[in-house]
């Protein structure tokens, strides 16, 4: 080789690699604006509160449960990931099953596997099924983002926008659902007990206090997998699970359990998107004027919290975390805690313009599913939210574009 | 075991080094002129012979860097040491002959037999074959080695699908036959199979390769069923080679002490292959390969039962001469095009079509200073949409990397 080939080597060696390093910045996939994902922590976590976040998050979407590592033997999903697909909402094919109860006095179901159907099953075990006569009902996961802003608020705020009898006359008369919290739960200091029972602000009942309450839950219910909070294997249809399965209990660690909720506390809370467009802000004035706000609350701001960087933060949800008569047509015949089976809370409706990146590309909206657009669902409410279902059938086309524009921005 | 084999290297090498006289070791000369096929690959690797002893030596190593980026997220630069790969070869007699390939993987985290056979030539289109087999489907899992190829990663749906290297304990018979232009091949083997392992895993989804973490399938069958695996392949020297092979069996346990635990549920896989080259320059590869999977009907549709996949690669030599005082290097220009479906169906509560695919696309250059050397430059880009068809995740990066025989 001659120093002339030789020097033109080193040159074109340190030419490639200069160039590699700003090409990749050219060619290789940007991250997408914050506004555009639900996953990632809230601002102001120490390093230490990083660290679990991310555990949580190796947990929750990275850990596959198989029958080597507990799962089931009766299941309804193998992992956290696969119903909140990056933390958004469901799809039909992740959505729970619940059955049994149809009034207030409790689920007479309970000895037949109730309240949660656990329709899949490992290979050589036959799934469950919902027992002559039990009514139920299709729950849709919902979206994980922003979860810990809820969580920590009041109880006492909550409860400051109950009007059960409806004395202001307005035609909405949300109230809390009152649930039992299991044993292992912690009341803290913004929680109030009534008759020992709690306030319930997760699920589409609003059946979960706290988010340990959904995980555990989850953990069992949904992966057939024990935990120290829930140590036996879901019962199927009353039977409970009649052998040793081979994987030690618990089958998840407390330790993952805490880093999940943590991971679930501390993920941010979804960013509005053109939040000063024309279309956008009128869209929004339509939503006060039609008094959609009346059960979709836009703001709220935390008082206190387990986590630091949770403490007086204003947030934007839209929901005011009560129950509401929505009508008949949503009246499934199932309910939970002191909830009636027409009533459901409000769902929070930041993130939703972000759902079809969760739900595959369209949208399945309301607690089943069975909207496919936002307009959809809005025609589906009912109850309480007739007349303002009834004022958004009166608008005019340009004028509902930019209503579901702004809902589409949240 | 791993010890085992480290303990065996570690001599091997140090065997090799105190060997002061090289003239002990001769190159291999291969003087078969005869049309090679895929079913050639394990006889078509470059040994080194041990003076006048009836065994030979060889093996391959690669490594690479990797620079990938997901989602604007990366995880930075990292070194792979993908394989150090032992072939050690001995003629018993004029017509029995055994190979084996001891492969160590990302280090010394997979050691790993791929091959270790005895062949007994009865015929030329009658041999049989048995031990550490592999088996023939597709192309690539017979024809593997890292030297061969222009691309720093195998082909996606002939690792994920097609579990490449699956190697298996079996026995069956092999021939091949050339005449002219002409030469046809076949392969068939029963061996051990695959487990439950490829519908329960970690991988949430119908995963194959998880088979191979079953410690005990070279000792046995998960189920006492032979998984049976055929392929028959044609070449003209001109048009190019094509194979087309079958591999199936039962891969769940469906009855334990006699005692029926569920119904016989099988596993088969059918392959396509074809490479030639194009007026004697451009080279192309492909393969095809299909999966269908019995998944109990009461498990989750995650966990596809059927599956496809493919890739093609063309290679283009631009310059083929003295290079930096290498003579008859070679300097390429490559492509490779690919694509696997984990999950071919539509969901039960929607209609809607079931994704879990990714689809990926390889440019790439290589430089081969010498036939059995390849250094190897790739940019690849891949789009993985998940089970739902949510938008894809994109990841791309560059990779620097050789490979070489030895």
């Amino acid at each position: 080789m001659t120093k002339k080939t030789l020097l033109l080597l080193t040159a074109f060696l340190f030419f490639l690699a200069v160039s590699c390093k700003q090409l990749t910045e050219k060619i290789t996939p940007q991250a997408p604006n914050d506004d555009q994902t639900l996953d990632g922590p809230i601002d102001g976590l120490s390093a230490v509160e990083k660290r679990q976040f991310l555990a949580g998050d190796a947990a929750f979407n990275g850990e596959v449960f198989f029958s080597a590592t507990g799962l089931g033997p009766y299941f309804v999903a193998t992992s956290c990931g696969s119903c909140h697909a990056i933390d958004g909402k469901g799809h039909p094919f992740t959505t729970l099953t619940r059955f049994g109860q149809s009034d207030t006095l409790g689920n007479t179901f309970l000895a037949q596997g109730a309240p949660q159907l656990q329709n899949r099953a490992i290979p050589g075990f036959t799934p469950e099924h919902i027992p002559a006569g039990a009514a139920f009902s299709k729950f849709m996961p919902p979206a994980n983002s922003g979860l810990g802003f809820i969580e920590s608020l009041t109880d006492t705020q909550i409860l400051s926008n109950e009007d059960p009898l409806d004395a202001n006359a307005d035609g909405i008369s949300g109230r809390a659902n009152y649930v039992s919290a299991p044993d292992y739960f912690t009341a803290q200091s913004y929680h109030q007990s009534k008759n020992g029972k709690y306030v319930g602000r997760f699920g589409k009942k609003g059946a979960a206090v706290d988010l340990e309450h959904q995980t555990v839950n989850a953990y069992n219910q949904d992966m057939g997998i024990t935990s120290e909070y829930a140590l036996l294997e879901p019962a199927i249809n009353g039977l409970a699970f009649p052998y040793f399965d081979g994987v030690p209990d618990p089958e998840v660690s407390t330790n993952t359990v805490n880093n999940v909720v943590f991971y679930l506390r501390t993920l941010k809370a979804p960013v509005q998107r053109n939040p000063y467009d024309g279309d956008v802000l009128t869209g929004k004035q339509i939503f006060m004027d039609l008094k959609c706000s009346s059960c979709h609350t836009p703001t709220w701001t935390t008082q206190q919290s387990r986590v630091p960087a949770l403490v007086g933060k204003t947030f934007h949800p839209y929901t005011d975390l009560l129950l509401h008569d929505m009508g008949p047509g949503l009246d499934d015949g199932y309910t939970e805690g002191t909830a009636l089976t027409y009533e459901w809370r409000t769902p929070a409706l930041w993130g939703l313009g972000l759902s079809k990146k969760s739900q595959g590309g369209g949208y399945f909206l309301l607690h089943d599913g069975r909207a496919t657009s936002i307009q959809q669902a809005i025609e589906l409410h009912g109850g309480e939210a007739q007349t303002s279902k009834l004022q958004f059938s009166n608008l005019s086309g340009s004028d509902k574009d930019k209503l579901i524009k702004f809902l589409e921005s949240l | 075991m791993r010890n085992l084999f480290l303990l065996l290297f570690i001599c091997i090498q140090f065997a090799a080094v105190a060997q002061v006289d090289y003239s002990l070791f001769r190159r291999v000369q291969k003087k078969d002129s005869t049309i090679k096929m895929n079913v050639d690959a394990v006889y078509s690797r470059p040994f080194l012979q041990i003076g006048k002893t009836p065994v030979a030596l060889g093996g391959y190593v690669e490594a690479n860097s990797n620079y990938m980026v997901t989602n604007g997220k990366t995880e930075g630069m990292s070194f792979q040491m993908r394989r150090l790969t032992i072939f050690l070869s001995s003629s018993i007699g004029k017509r029995i002959k055994f190979l084996s390939e001891i492969e160590f993987e990302d280090g010394t985290k997979e050691i790993n037999i791929e091959f270790a056979a005895v062949d007994i030539e009865l015929h030329p289109l009658l041999n049989v074959r048995g031990g550490v087999i592999m088996n023939p489907i597709g192309s690539f899992n017979q024809n593997h080695d890292g030297p061969k190829w222009e691309f720093i990663d195998r082909p996606i749906s002939a690792t994920t699908i097609i579990p490449s290297t699956w190697s298996n304990v079996g026995f069956g018979l092999w021939g091949k036959y050339a005449k002219n232009k002409w030469a046809v091949a076949y392969e068939a083997y029963l061996s051990n199979g695959f487990d439950e392992r490829i519908i329960n895993n970690a991988e949430n989804r119908t995963w194959i390769p998880a088979s191979k973490l079953n410690p005990d399938r070279f000792e046995e069958s998960s189920n006492g069923v032979p998984l049976t695996t055929v392929k028959a392949a044609v070449r003209h020297r001109k048009i190019g080679e094509l194979g087309i092979s079958w591999m199936g069996g039962v891969y769940n346990k469906f009855e334990d002490d006699g005692i029926e635990l569920d119904k016989k549920r099988r596993i088969d896989l059918f392959a396509i292959d074809f490479n030639t080259r194009i007026k004697n320059k451009i080279y192309i590869n492909t393969e095809w390969v299909w999966a269908f999977v019995d998944v109990p009907e009461t498990f989750s549709q995650q966990y596809g039962n059927k599956q496809r996949g493919g890739f093609l690669d063309i290679v283009y030599p631009v310059l083929n001469r003295t290079i930096l005082g290498f003579e008859h290097a070679t300097f390429n220009v490559a492509a490779r095009l690919e694509y696997a479906d984990y999950n071919v169906g539509t969901f039960n509560e929607t209609g809607g079509n079931i994704r879990d695919d990714i689809y990926a696309i390889v440019p790439g250059i290589s430089f081969r200073p010498h036939p059995q050397t390849v250094l190897r430059a790739n940019y690849r880009y891949h789009w993985q949409t998940d089970l739902l068809g949510n938008p894809a995740a994109r990841t791309a990066g560059f990779q620097f990397g050789f490979s070489s025989y030895f």
